[in-house]
């Protein structure tokens, strides 16, 4: 690690203070940052802790929930409400790292992490745009089996590797931030960029802005949703697809849906393209495949995950006929 | 403000760089501690902080000023081991041994998590009690590798003392 200070911050207010120099990094859990330093891939100058600010999880007046970005992720997968009315999000963080890192890793430490692809890890010989800008990318042409078939650039196929974002982009969640030109809220579907020729930008947060909170909306049909992620081994590993969706039906119908897919973009892909296609229609396998063909219409496989769209569709029929048919998971 | 590790305060370090895994055993040589992968893939590092699981060598012993670390130097009351290391003897828990202080610290843990109903990938229903099949105790103890593959004899001591108690 290259040298840094450390300081911690009581509240929102004394955070921007303390992180309003260009080298400053907010630490959360430090479960991805301090990896990241460890490799020197990350070299803040300074580390203001906001691991201490408020971590609440709180009911808002519509009947949603207002969740503090200092929540760690174990806190938030096993609140009551959210096991209740929002399932898909208990299942996502489950399903993610270990149960080590989920008592560590905050909420808005999460929507932070960075990619899991390893040429952005060696720092010791592969190219990555993303960590050394210009430099070009060595995943491109070499072993991408976990990496993007949407929404990827020349300069950029790594993929995001969040469990728990998948879910918040299909709840339709919203993101609290505070910096020096004071509060905003962000549609969580706008905080993740695709890369672009600027991979080395994850998130369109101004420099020293701060995550506080992220609140979902109250949601109906979110009770009846789950979470579904496919990956190399059983336990502990990052996605190569996974699938966040919740499901209404009205007699055979669809009335309404929510659906996002992990581990196929540079951003939790929200898949608007396949809800409209199921929306009144018949919840049926072929109608979720022709769905989910629609969806993935535009994807650029690489060499090693051509099978991505194939598996996406399976998963998704297979997550909304366990909905429709009331299984848990 | 300073650490407390198994009940005796000690200073944090001077230098923010120093992981809560380096400062354990360099610096207060608790080697009991092991050091795997240190890139928190591996779980050989796993101590409690105020009783929950953690991987101290993604953590930075600064941000743990003012909290309570139990180690496994910390388990045992005098010579009577704590009764997941008994069971761990018992029922062959392990072969090299590396991996068994973050088992053991990770399993207790587990425990406590499953008492207070936090869900696993497993589960089937999100809103039950938690019951610590073995299917359950693998995926919540997922996070602690064992290169040897003594896998059976380690559910085997967790299921018959720390998720038996959960159960009860």
């Amino acid at each position: 690690m290259t040298p840094f200070s450390y300081a911690r911050a009581n509240d929102a207010a004394e955070a921007l203070q303390l992180g309003r120099d260009a080298a400053a990094a907010y630490l959360g859990g430090g479960t991805n940052l301090v990896d990241l330093m460890r490799e020197t891939v990350a070299r803040p100058d300074r580390l203001v802790d906001v691991s201490g600010l408020p971590a609440d999880i709180a009911e808002t007046e519509d009947g949603g929930l207002l969740i503090g970005a200092a929540v760690r992720n174990t806190a938030l997968a096993e609140h009551h409400a959210v096991r209740t009315r929002y399932p898909m999000l208990s299942r996502a963080i489950v399903a993610g790292a270990s149960a080590q890192i989920r008592n560590m890793a905050t909420v808005g430490g999460n929507l932070l992490q960075r990619t899991r692809c390893t040429y952005f890890y060696d720092t010791d010989g592969s190219r990555c745009n993303k960590r050394a800008p210009g430099s070009g990318c060595d995943a491109r042409e070499g072993f991408n089996r976990i990496h993007a078939i949407l929404g990827a650039s020349d300069a950029c196929v790594a993929t995001h590797p969040s469990d728990m974002c998948v879910a918040l982009a299909a709840l339709d969640a919203t993101v609290h931030l505070e910096g020096s030109g004071g509060a905003r809220r962000l549609p969580f579907a706008d905080l993740h960029r695709l890369p672009g020729d600027r991979p080395d930008i994850d998130t369109v947060l101004e420099p020293g802005e701060l995550v506080t909170a992220v609140e979902l909306p109250p949601l109906r049909l979110a009770a009846t949703s789950t979470y579904r992620k496919v990956r190399d081994r059983a336990s502990y590993a990052f996605a190569l697809i996974s699938v966040a969706a919740a499901l209404e039906l009205d007699g055979d119908r669809i009335a309404d849906v929510r659906i996002a897919f992990g581990g196929v973009a540079h951003k939790p892909w929200r898949a608007t393209r396949a809800e409209e296609a199921l929306r009144g229609g018949p919840a049926t396998d072929q109608a979720v495949h022709a769905a989910a063909a629609l969806e993935f219409a535009d994807a650029r496989p690489l060499r090693d995950n051509a099978f991505k769209p194939a598996l996406a569709a399976r998963t998704l029929a297979a997550v909304l006929g366990g909905l429709a048919r009331g299984e848990a998971a | 403000m300073s650490l407390i590790i198994n009940g005796i305060a000690v200073p944090a370090p001077v230098d923010p760089r120093v992981s809560l895994l380096d400062h354990l055993r360099e610096t207060l040589h608790l080697t009991g501690t092991k050091k795997g992968c240190n890139q928190g893939a591996c779980g050989a590092c796993t101590v409690l902080a105020d009783g929950e699981r953690i991987l101290s060598c993604l953590a930075l012993a600064v941000q743990y000023d003012g909290r309570s670390i139990t180690t496994i130097e910390g388990l045992a009351q005098d010579d009577a081991l704590h009764p997941l290391q008994a069971a761990f003897i018992e029922h062959d828990g392990f072969q090299c041994g590396y991996c068994t202080p973050g088992q053991i610290c990770s399993a207790i843990g587990m425990a406590a998590e499953a008492r207070r109903g936090v869900p696993s990938h497993v589960t089937t229903d999100l809103t039950a009690d938690v019951t610590l099949s073995r299917a359950e105790v693998q995926e919540r103890m997922s996070g602690n590798l064992c290169r040897c593959g003594a896998y059976n004899g380690i559910v085997e001591a967790i299921r018959s003392t720390v998720a038996a108690e959960v159960a009860a």
